[in-house]
Order: C-alpha cells, then sequence, then structure tokens
C-alpha cells in the first residue's frame, strides 16, 4: 500500500469546507463584504497550496503523487485514497484558479443571499476537487455527486428566470448518467471480489471484451452526458443561460472536464477492448458535436447560449483527440480541456461583465462597443482568437495537437474535424462583429462603463495563460508526458494482445461473434447469442477471472515488463 | 550578423508592446516614428544579413537558428526555429524594406485618426507576423506566420470598424482565408504523417529518395501539394477564393499597399516557391498551379476593365498579377515567380500610395468617374503614378518589364496555349491600367466644385516614399541582367535554394531554349509591343475619345453587366454557401435540438407526469373513500382465501 | 353442568359488533362518530379474543385484549387531540369537509 505520508491534498480538498465553517459565523445579510472577503481568501489560498503542488510534482514519473491511503469504510473496503498524476495535475490546477476568478466575478454580480452562495460555491470546490483526485471509485463517486447539488443550487436559486426548468433538467441528465455508472462501481466491485474500491485493483482485473463493453456503456452515460457529447448536450444551453455567471464559468471549464477526465481515468484504462470497439461511434459522435454545435451556436442570438453551443463544438474536439489513443491525440485532449475551461470560462466570463451592464445578452442589443468600452473588446478580442484556435494563443496548440493524433488514427474524421475549425472562426467572428464593431445604435449603450480594475483583474491573468500556453506550452504539456505515455501504452498493448486481427471492433449484432472467437481462444464455452443473457451467466459465475486459463491478453501482458494500464506489481 | 537574424522578429514585437503599453501619453509623430524606427532597424538587420550571406560561399548560404521546441509530444516536435537562406532573405528584405517605407507613409496618411496608435500596433504586429512566415524553419511556424498576418488583415481591413462595410469585409477575408487554411492545415498533418517531420530541411531532403523508392506513393505528394496550394489560393487571393481581395480595399489605403498587394497576399507564392521540392515531385499539381495562376490572371484582368473605385482596378491588377507568379511558379519557373513577386511588391505599392495620395488629395474620393485632370494639380503623385503604370504593364526599362517577360518566356516553353493566354492578360493589363491613369490624370476634370478647390499635393512624408519606391520600380527590374541565356544574377543567387529540386520540365525546356537567343530577343520585343498596344488603345478610348468606349460597353451589353457584377461570383456564394449553411444552422438548433432531443427528453417526462395523472385519481382525500378501500380490498382477500 | 355459550355466537356477536363499526366508519361523515365507530370495531376484535382466550384455555388473547385497550386509549387521546383541531380551524368535524391529502 503505498503512502507517500503527504497530507497535500487533503487539505486542498478539504479547505474550502474551513471557509464553509468561517462563513457559517458570520451574518448573511450585514457581513457581505466580510463573506466575500472569507471566500476570496479561502479559493486564493487554496490556489496557492495548487501551485505548490506544481512545483512539487515530479514530471518524470507516470505514477500517482501525493498518494493518501487511509481506510474509510472497512467493511466494505472502501478507502480514502487521493493521488494526482500528470492528467489530474493540470486540471486541479484549472480548478483552484478558475474558483478564484469565480468568488471574484460574483462580486457584484450576487447581492441576495451572499453567504449561501459562496457556501455552495466552496462546497462545489471540494465535490471537484475530491472527484479529480479520488483514486477509489467508491470515493470518486460521492465526489461526483457531491459536485451535483451545490451547482443545481447556483443554477436554481441564482439564475436566470428559466431557472428551475434549467436546474431540473441539468439534474436529471446528470443524474441519469450517474446511476449507471453506480451500478457499473457496484458490478466492478463484486467482479473484482477483493472487496475494495480501489481504482488500482479495479484495474488489476483481466475483463473479457463482452463485460468490458457493458461496464464501458454503464460508465459511458455519465460521462458522456456531463461532457456532452451529442446527442446528450440539450442541458448544457438550457444550464448556461440561467446560470449566474459564476455559476456557468465553473460549468464550462471544470464540470465538464469531469466527463471527459472520466473518460480518460477510467473508462479507457479499465476497458481498453471496449473502447476500441466503441472508438468509431464515439468519435463520430464528436465530429457531428463539432460541426452540430458550430452551426447551431451560428444562428444563436444570445451571446451566452452561441458560447454554450461552441462548448459542445470544442469538446467534441476533446473527444476525438482523446479517442485517437495517440500521444498527439491524448496529450492535445488533456491540453483543451485546459484551453477550454480558460478561453470559454473568459467568454462567460466576458458575457457577465456586459449583462451586469445592460441587462440583456441578446446580439441585436449591442453592437459598436468598440469606441465606447475598448479595454472590454480588447480583452474580448484576445479570448475570442484564442477560442477560435489562432496560433500563437492556446487554442491552436491543442486543436492541433488533437487534430494531428486524429489525421494519424482517421483521417477523414480529421478532416471532417478541420471543417469544424473554419466554422469556429464563422460563428465567433460574426458575433464579435455584431457586438463590438458597427456604430452605437442603441442608446442604451451609450452610457456604458468601461471595466473596472476588478474586472480587469479577473480577465488578465486569463489573458497571460491563454498566450503562455501559446506561446511555450511546454510548461504544461511536460507534465502530461509520462502519465498519458503509459496510459496510450497501456491501451495499445491491451488491444493489440486481444484482437491482433481486428481494428474495428463491432458493437452489438457481431459482437457476440466477435466475443465467442476470443472467449474461445481463452478456453472458455462459447457464449449465447444474447450477449447479456452470457453476461449474467459470467457474473454469477466469475469464471472469467480465476477459473478458465488465462486469456490471450493476458498472458502476453504478463510477458511484457510494465503491461497493462497500470502494473499490479506497483502495489 | 546571421545570428542576429531573430533581431528582425523582435524588434516589430518590440514596437507592439511599446505602442501597446508604454508610449500612451506620446505624440501622433512619436508613436509613428517609433513604430517606424522598429521596422526601418529590421531593415538594417535583414541587409546586414543579406550582405553577411553574400559573402559565404552559395552551397552555404542555408542558416538556421533553433531558438526553442515549441510543441512536443510524442514524436511531434516543432520548434521556433529560423532560417535564413536566399529566398528569405530576399522575403525579408521586400518585407522590411516595402514595410518601412509604408509604415513612414502612414504616418502622413493617419494623421489625425483617432485610432491612429492602434493602427501602428497593427502594423508592427503586421511586420512581426509577416516575417515570421518568411523566416520560419518549418511548416507549423509558417502556418503561424500565415494566421497571424491574417489577423492584421482581418483587423486593417475592419479598422474604420464602425463603418459595416469595413466589418464585413475584414470577416469576410478572415473566413474566406480560413477556408484556405483547412487544406494547408490538412497538408501539414499530411507531411507530419508521411515524412515524420515538419522542418523544411529534412522533409524537403527525404522527399525525392521516399518517393523514388515507394514508401511515399506519387500521389501522397499531389495531395499535399495540392492541399497546399488550397492554402495558397486562400492567402494570394487565386481562383475560386480570391473574392476577399477587392473587399478588403475597406481597410487603410496603406493598408492595401503594405499587405493586400506587396506582402501577404504573396505569401502564397513564397509557400509554393519554398515547397517547390514537393511540387517539382508533383507534376499534376503544377499544372494545376499554371492553370489556376492563369485563369485568375485573365479573369481578374478583366473584372478590372471596368471597375469604377480607384482602389478595387488595383486590387483586381493585384489578383490577376499574383496570378502570373503562380503561373510562373506552375510551369517551373521558380525564380521567376519571386523576382515578379519582388517587382510587383515594388510598383504594386506605389501605385497603391499613389491611389491613396490621391484619395487624400481629394478627401476621400475613390470614384475614378469623380477624378480626371489631376495631373497639374498632383505632379509628384501623377508622376511617380505613371512609372508605377509602366512598371505593372511591362515596358522596357520598368521593373515589371523584366519580370513578366521572364515568366511569359517560360510560359512559351512550355506551351503555346498558356502562353497566348498570358500575352493577352498582358495587353488587358496595360489596357486597365493605363485606363486608370487617363480617367484620373488627365482629360477634362469631373471633380465636385466643392472637392476641386481643396485638392492639394500630399505632405512630404507621403511623397518621399512614392519617390523611393518609383526608383525601385525603374531600377529593380537591373538585378535580373543579363536578360537573355536564363542566367541572371537574381537567378543563380536564388537558384540553389531551389536546386534540391530537379525541376520536372520547365528546366529542361529552358535549357532547349538556349539556342535560340535571336528568338528570346524576338519575344521580348512582342511582349513590349503588346503592352505599348494596351496603352495606345486605353490612350484612344478613354482619353482621346470616350464615346468610344461607352459604345464598346453598349454593343456588348450582356458582357459589360458580367463583368461590372463581377461574375456574380459573391452573390453565387451567398446563394449555394452561406445561406444553406445558416438555414441548416436554423433547421439543427430549432428542428433537431429543440424538437428531437428535448422533445425525447420532456416526453419521457411527460409521459410520467401523464401516467401519474391518471393515478392520482384515486386519492381523493376523502378519509372515507380511502376506508370503502380497504374494506373491500379485506373482503376481496377473505374472499380469495375463502373460495381457494 | 353449566351451559356454554358456544364459540360461535360469541364470534357471530363479534363479527355483528364489527360491522357495525365498519357501517359506521363508511357511512357516518362526523369525525367524532366515526372516532366511536373505530372503537366498537376494536370492541368486536377484542371480544373474539377474549372468546378464543377462553376455549383455548390461553392467556395470550388476554394479553393481546389489554394491548388493544392501552393502544385504543393512547389512539383516544391522540385522536380526540386532532379533531379538536381539525374543528378549531374548521368550525366543523365534518371528513367529507377535510380533503387536503386529494392528489
Amino acid at each position: 500500500m503505498t503512502d507517500s505520508g503527504s497530507s497535500l491534498l487533503t487539505i486542498i480538498i478539504f479547505l474550502p469546507l474551513l471557509g464553509v465553517l468561517l462563513l457559517a459565523f458570520l451574518n448573511g445579510e450585514r457581513q457581505k463584504g466580510a463573506i466575500r472577503a472569507v471566500a476570496l481568501l479561502t479559493t486564493l489560498i487554496d490556489f496557492l497550496l495548487t501551485l505548490r503542488l506544481w512545483t512539487a510534482f515530479d514530471a518524470g514519473s507516470a505514477d500517482f503523487q501525493f498518494e493518501e491511503l487511509r481506510p474509510w469504510i472497512e467493511s466494505l473496503g472502501v478507502t480514502y485514497h487521493l493521488g494526482i498524476d500528470g492528467i489530474s495535475l493540470l486540471l486541479v490546477l484549472l480548478t483552484t484558479f478558475m474558483t478564484v476568478l469565480a468568488v471574484l466575478a460574483s462580486w457584484t454580480d450576487i447581492t441576495k443571499r451572499v453567504k449561501e452562495y459562496m457556501i455552495a460555491m466552496l462546497l462545489l470546490e471540494v465535490g471537484m476537487l475530491g472527484a479529480f483526485c479520488a483514486l477509489d471509485l467508491f470515493l470518486f463517486y460521492v465526489f461526483w455527486e457531491l459536485m451535483l447539488i451545490p451547482m443545481y443550487l447556483l443554477i436554481g436559486i441564482w439564475g436566470g428566470p428559466r431557472r428551475v426548468y434549467a436546474a431540473i433538467k441539468f439534474f436529471l441528465f446528470t443524474m441519469a448518467g450517474s446511476v449507471l455508472m453506480l451500478v457499473g462501481i457496484i458490478g466492478l466491485y463484486f467482479l473484482a471480489g477483493k472487496n475494495s474500491f480501489d481504482l488500482l485493483d479495479i484495474l488489476s482485473l483481466q475483463l473479457t471484451p463482452n463485460l468490458q463493453f457493458w461496464f464501458f456503456l454503464a460508465f459511458f452515460f455519465a460521462f458522456a452526458i456531463k461532457v456532452p457529447v451529442f446527442p446528450f448536450h440539450t442541458w448544457l444551453p438550457d444550464a448556461h443561460v440561467e446560470a449566474p455567471t459564476a455559476g456557468s464559468v465553473i460549468l464550462a471549464a471544470i464540470l465538464l472536464k469531469m466527463g471527459t477526465y472520466g473518460f480518460l481515468r477510467f473508462s479507457v484504462p479499465l476497458f481498453p477492448l471496449a473502447a476500441q470497439s466503441m472508438a468509431p461511434l464515439i468519435s463520430v459522435l464528436a465530429l457531428i458535436g463539432i460541426l452540430y454545435g458550430a452551426l447551431v451556436a451560428m444562428v444563436q442570438r444570445d451571446v451566452k447560449k452561441l458560447v454554450a453551443y461552441s462548448s459542445v463544438s470544442h469538446l467534441g474536439f476533446v473527444m476525438l483527440g482523446m479517442f485517437a489513443f495517440n500521444m498527439q491525440g491524448v496529450q492535445g485532449s488533456l491540453l483543451q480541456m485546459v484551453n477550454h475551461g480558460l478561453s470559454t470560462g473568459a467568454l462567460f466570463l466576458i458575457v457577465g461583465m456586459i449583462y451586469e451592464r445592460r441587462h440583456t445578452r441578446l446580439i441585436s442589443d449591442f453592437g459598436g462597443l468598440w469606441k465606447q468600452v475598448p479595454i472590454f473588446a480588447a480583452f474580448f478580442l484576445v479570448i475570442m482568437l484564442s477560442s477560435i484556435g489562432l496560433p500563437g494563443l492556446n487554442g491552436f496548440v491543442g486543436e492541433f495537437l488533437i487534430l494531428v493524433g486524429a489525421f494519424q488514427a482517421n483521417r477523414l474524421y480529421a478532416v471532417l474535424a478541420t471543417i469544424g475549425v473554419i466554422l469556429g472562426a464563422v460563428y465567433m467572428l460574426w458575433m464579435f462583429q455584431r457586438v463590438i464593431f458597427g456604430t452605437i445604435t442603441n442608446d442604451a449603450n451609450r452610457g456604458l462603463r468601461d471595466l473596472n480594475l476588478r474586472e480587469i483583474g479577473i480577465l488578465t491573468p486569463i489573458v497571460v495563460l491563454v498566450v503562455w500556453i501559446g506561446v511555450y506550452p511546454a510548461t504544461f504539456l511536460r507534465p502530461t508526458d509520462a502519465s498519458v505515455r503509459r496510459l496510450v501504452a497501456g491501451y495499445q498493448q491491451a488491444v493489440q494482445g486481444a484482437a491482433p486481427r481486428t481494428s474495428v471492433a463491432p458493437a452489438t449484432g457481431a459482437d457476440a461473434a466477435w466475443a465467442a472467437r476470443v472467449l474461445g481462444e481463452a478456453g472458455e464455452p462459447p457464449p449465447s447469442e444474447r450477449p447479456w443473457e452470457m453476461n449474467l451467466a459470467a457474473i454469477g459465475s466469475t469464471a472469467m477471472t480465476s477459473a478458465a486459463p488465462p486469456p490471450m491478453e493476458r498472458r502476453m501482458g504478463r510477458d511484457v515488463p510494465g503491461a497493462g494500464p497500470l502494473p499490479a506489481g506497483r502495489r | 550578423m546571421l545570428d542576429l537574424a531573430w533581431l528582425m522578429l523582435a524588434l516589430p514585437l518590440l514596437g507592439v508592446f511599446l505602442n501597446l503599453f508604454v508610449t500612451g501619453r506620446m505624440s501622433e509623430r512619436g508613436i509613428g516614428w517609433l513604430a517606424s524606427a522598429v521596422v526601418g532597424l529590421a531593415l538594417l538587420v535583414a541587409v546586414g544579413a543579406f550582405l553577411a550571406l553574400l559573402k559565404l560561399p552559395p552551397q552555404q548560404r542555408h542558416i538556421e537558428l533553433n531558438v526553442y521546441t515549441w510543441i512536443a509530444s510524442g514524436s511531434l516536435s516543432a520548434g521556433f526555429g529560423l532560417l535564413v537562406d536566399q529566398l528569405s532573405i530576399i522575403m525579408a528584405l521586400v518585407v522590411t524594406g516595402v514595410g518601412f517605407i509604408i509604415h513612414v507613409y502612414s504616418i502622413g496618411y493617419m494623421h489625425g485618426d483617432p485610432g491612429f496608435r492602434r493602427y501602428f500596433v497593427y502594423l508592427n504586429l503586421f511586420i512581426f507576423s509577416m516575417l515570421i512566415l518568411v523566416l520560419a524553419n518549418n511548416f507549423l511556424l509558417l502556418f503561424v506566420g500565415w494566421e497571424g498576418v491574417g489577423l492584421c488583415s482581418y483587423l486593417l481591413i475592419g479598422f474604420w470598424y464602425e463603418r459595416k462595410s469595413a466589418a464585413d469585409a475584414g470577416k469576410k477575408a478572415f473566413i474566406v482565408n480560413r477556408v484556405g487554411d483547412f487544406g494547408f492545415l490538412l497538408a501539414i498533418f499530411l507531411i507530419f504523417a508521411l515524412f515524420g517531420s515538419l522542418d523544411f530541411t529534412t522533409v524537403f531532403s527525404k522527399a525525392p529518395q521516399l518517393v523514388q523508392s515507394g514508401v511515399v506513393s506519387g500521389a501522397a505528394i499531389t495531395a499535399i501539394t495540392l492541399l497546399l496550394f488550397v492554402g495558397a489560393t486562400g492567402k494570394s487571393a487565386q481562383l475560386p477564393l480570391y473574392v476577399w481581395l477587392p473587399d478588403a480595399m475597406e481597410g487603410p489605403t496603406p493598408v492595401s499597399a503594405l499587405i493586400h498587394a506587396a506582402t501577404m497576399v504573396t505569401a502564397g507564392v513564397y509557400m509554393v516557391v519554398r515547397t517547390s521540392a514537393l511540387f517539382a515531385l508533383a507534376p499534376l499539381s503544377l499544372t494545376v498551379v499554371a492553370g489556376i495562376g492563369l485563369a485568375t490572371a485573365f479573369f481578374a484582368a478583366t473584372m478590372g476593365l471596368v471597375q469604377t473605385d480607384i482602389k478595387r482596378v488595383l486590387a483586381y491588377s493585384t489578383v490577376s498579377q499574383l496570378g502570373y507568379m503562380f503561373l510562373a511558379c506552375g510551369v517551373g519557373a521558380f525564380t521567376a515567380a519571386i523576382f515578379h513577386l519582388m517587382t510587383h511588391a515594388f510598383f504594386k505599392s506605389l501605385l497603391f500610395l499613389g491611389s491613396g495620395s490621391v484619395i487624400h488629395a481629394l478627401g476621400g474620393e475613390q470614384d475614378l468617374r469623380r477624378m480626371g485632370g489631376l495631373f497639374s494639380k498632383l505632379r509628384t503623385t501623377g508622376i511617380t503614378f505613371w512609372i508605377g503604370a509602366l512598371a505593372i504593364a511591362g515596358i522596357f526599362p520598368f521593373a515589371g518589364f523584366f519580370s513578366k517577360d521572364e515568366i511569359l518566356w517560360e510560359t512559351l516553353q512550355e506551351s503555346l496555349f498558356l502562353w497566348a493566354v498570358a500575352a493577352f492578360t498582358a495587353f488587358l493589363t496595360a489596357l486597365y491600367m493605363f485606363r486608370l491613369i487617363y480617367l484620373t490624370f488627365h482629360g477634362p476634370s469631373r471633380v465636385s466644385a466643392e472637392r476641386a478647390a481643396h485638392i492639394h499635393e500630399s505632405p512630404k512624408v507621403m511623397t518621399r516614399p512614392l519617390v523611393v519606391l518609383a526608383v525601385l520600380s525603374i531600377l529593380g527590374g537591373f538585378v535580373g541582367l543579363p536578360l537573355i541565356q536564363g542566367g541572371n544574377l537574381f537567378k543563380s543567387f536564388l537558384e540553389p535554394v531551389l536546386a534540391r529540386a530537379p525541376l520536372a520540365h520547365g528546366a529542361a525546356a529552358a535549357e532547349a531554349g538556349h539556342a535560340a537567343i535571336g528568338f528570346e530577343l524576338f519575344m521580348m520585343i512582342v511582349s513590349l509591343a503588346i503592352a505599348v498596344a494596351g496603352l495606345v488603345m486605353a490612350r484612344r478610348f478613354f482619353l482621346q475619345r470616350p464615346e468610344l468606349a461607352q459604345r464598346a460597353a453598349e454593343v456588348n451589353a450582356w458582357l459589360y453587366r458580367l463583368l461590372c457584377g463581377k461574375y456574380f461570383v459573391d452573390e453565387a456564394y451567398d446563394l449555394l454557401v452561406v445561406r444553406p449553411v445558416k438555414q441548416l444552422g436554423t433547421i439543427l438548433w430549432r428542428g433537431f435540438d429543440v424538437l428531437v432531443i428535448d422533445g425525447i427528453a420532456n416526453g419521457a417526462a411527460d409521459l410520467i407526469r401523464g401516467a401519474s395523472g391518471a393515478l392520482r385519481r384515486l386519492q381523493t382525500g376523502y378519509v372515507k373513500s380511502y376506508a370503502v378501500t380497504m374494506v373491500l380490498g379485506a373482503m376481496l382477500l377473505v374472499l380469495y382465501f375463502v373460495m381457494r | 353442568m353449566s351451559f356454554t355459550v358456544p364459540l360461535s355466537w360469541y364470534l357471530v356477536l363479534s363479527a355483528i359488533v364489527f360491522s357495525i363499526g365498519v357501517a359506521g366508519v363508511l357511512l357516518r361523515r362526523n369525525a367524532l362518530v366515526i372516532f366511536m365507530c373505530i372503537e366498537i370495531m376494536l370492541s368486536g376484535v377484542n371480544l373474539s379474543f377474549i372468546a378464543f382466550s377462553r376455549f383455548l384455555h390461553s392467556m395470550s388473547g388476554q394479553i393481546f385484549f389489554f394491548f388493544v385497550m392501552t393502544v385504543a386509549a393512547a389512539e383516544v387521546a391522540v385522536g380526540l387531540a386532532i379533531i379538536l383541531t381539525i374543528f378549531r380551524s374548521r368550525e366543523s368535524v365534518d371528513v367529507d369537509e377535510v380533503n387536503l391529502l386529494r392528489g
């Protein structure tokens, strides 16, 4: 058992709770300033702590670092197991960074129930950080659900006019997915038979392709809805439009990353064969998302909705890169998660700033803002360019890596996705032109104040990062190198070991035959025609782990040192 | 000096930062001269590098400076690295040289504009991006510069953002260029997939061997080169993506001169020449390049004939001249393309700046129909404009003659048909150019009375650049001496860059032509005669007997309408591309998103609500009905057990 | 020899009492009356408990009787309190008027 002896992660995750405790003693009506200050200070300290995490992180290692392992619910084998590797490091940093900005952004935006708002915000941060750091599936699920409730409240209480509809929609969509994931987690627990929810224990499981398929599916819905992958995306525009600015920022910058992170952390390493067989489907869905999101964004009248749909498009890129299963694709997709967090988060901040002044988000209500608010326009310009992937800014590096990766995996996908790059420019530039260029036609825009120091202070760090990642991405790519390399290697080993002749594995009808072949090789009785029956039978007998002679992939895996996503030997 | 090549990039970038953050309170003059000075210093660095390069033996004139690794992931590694060789130094000289002149000119032209500082920030940023483009040592960095200049073009076209037409034009330029970039990006992916590297040196040295050994198929090289050319058609405004360039004239005139005539639009030509090693391996692509180039040259020239906006005539002329450059590339005469690129940079920026001077003098008037007879009032502008026109028309001894003649000559080696069309286009070039001259500077004045009172020659800060450019337009061609035998100074300087590419047919044909010196001289006279014919015809139609032009338009009414409507290409794009895409977006949103997906989600919710609505009737709220139900249930149970 | 009433008589009486209670609950509107009817039903049940206890010579029936009695007493206390509050708020104890739980 590995426990690094450091409690840094625990401190980082639960520091916001301390803030909540402090807030509880403050009067919600009379001490609003103090409440805001406490929340800001808490998140700021948390961010500084994660910077410490970053500097102490060993980029050369693919192992989990800062691990903490303590028993939690011993009768069920649930452990309190935390740790981060190159995949989660960036996302943890992004979380604490964006939360600081989100708190700052709600400074004057939120005036009613400030105390409750800040408490929800801090609880949300606990949930997000916990989910990124958890290495125990049960613990992960607890944090996963913990995020849901504060977000639901943020939308439902401090949201716009249709907030209740949006909040319930958000809740139901997300809940529907995560319940299936819970089923999957419990299934894995029983399959592993080690009385453990520990990710590392479950990684050492060797599942048959067929079981992998079903488990992949169970996790798929939870993550795909969160991403959101087309066609599960319709909760997103509603939630974004109704959520308060900071809610949108957190939602776009971090909550959506939960889905993509889940794929990278759980789905791909745990079920590589299923990931392979599902890759064509997911890639096509990602492609549809890219083009569909862009096309729909083009005709939106509400800026916030436009940005929301652009998220669908951008996250399509992330998914596409991830399911290319090569270094460039996965690394690009990881970087693009951060990029999207920064630029879309910033876009929501910008929309929020103008909404706070004008109480409208309709594109047609604006026009000619450059003359009136030049600083605002300049920030908007840079962020917009980052969003459309201009070289020299962050979006390009991620998109380019993703497309290079996708091109190696499947040229047609990459070609179609590149069309998305064109469309991305179309809707963004068009919106920008209608909002910023031209003459002021609406008299309400004449008295507009330009950004104040607080707002400049919010956007400047983002712009700095946007340029930094664009010009010198190595700072952010290098820590991910080792982890991504291991992920890709593990995946390829599993895939090559299992089905050397199958490049595109069928999903449903032909699945039985395919599974039969693989299982047949392993010396197991041929499965019945209907996969689900076989599935139940397999669970019932637990034949696939111990009784049967080792399947082909396992034998091959054992011959090669360091085989598998995470070698069992390190525990 | 060569080690300091990075200074060329650093100086304009410094200018950007200074003008962005530091010089907030400086006077207009200070800002303008600061911006010009950094470009001027960059020019000095470029000249120094050029001289240093000349000292080296020809085969060593290839210096790479790796600054840092930009993107590294797995086997992909793209550096921020500069390549200084004969080709890039010529481009750098043109960019910084013309750039510096235009910076200075802008100080006068933009005088009093509220966006003065913003203008020079953009302009410096442009020089920076353009230098990245020409100095990059790998495809990805080239693409960075490529997009960077696109951005500056977008910002500068839409510089007067309050005019909707300007904002529209900027957006159009960016998006059309993105369509081209689509091809460029795919080419980069393909190059990386096939060669495992994006560095020019690696790719170009590997390519011939890999093709010969059959590792990389000829079709793949053809695909790469065609995709690269798609990128070039976007940036260099070739068919079918030329539509943005005429609209780009919404930007300030110095911008049109710098970006949309001298430098940025030639990036496509530069890129094709830079990758000549690949193009040489793909004869089909070369044919396509030649065909598109020639077609563009011809069609743009016909459209230029009927334009009434002084800047638009020049814009179509630019498109047409760029077509010539691609024609040269297509027939394998890459040096001729760069030669023409250079001379064109001189005389076209001269013409644009001259037109800017005219517009400035007339207080913003751009319509040829309201000009005329300006020569006497705008002496310097008029004379330099004449020089520019003579140069572009290809009259000896002006610069355009040398470069255009070389292209025509090389084309003739390739195909008589191509030559015939190119020669006819040269005639059209002379025709529209002198039409422009006569309508602007000669004949009766059609200037409105209140404007006529204010006509004045531009300040010295504007006319001096004109003079410098005029001198360059006269002398620029002489680097191509000696004219015949295909072995001029310029060519032999540039040849080593292209030597690695065994030119498929152009070079062989040129060698075959060496025998007939007399024939080459004869062809020069022919092309000179063509240009003079254009001049004479323009004089007759637009100066001596304007009614002839009128009649010609009436006789060929449909042709005239077609030309005036610019072949209705914009309308066709709008109908075939823009509107369907927008409609598709609306259908997907309103139809699919709202109806289908939300329909399913809301439908599921409605189903449950409906079911519970039926069931709720059972819940009357009356204690008694519950009691009755209970009793009935109990009785039924009893009955069931009794009867069993 | 003493005359013994057969068990069935007790049971029939018990059933009659119970049925009267049921009928009262179902047909009357006054909450108080319904309440009393429920007590009658309980009495009917209690009667059969006692009768079985006697005939089976088992004490458990009588113990159950005491249970029922205590529960009924508690029920009276709570039930009457509820009825009282209903009357206070509505000025009526008609159960047909109390239908706030309608779905």
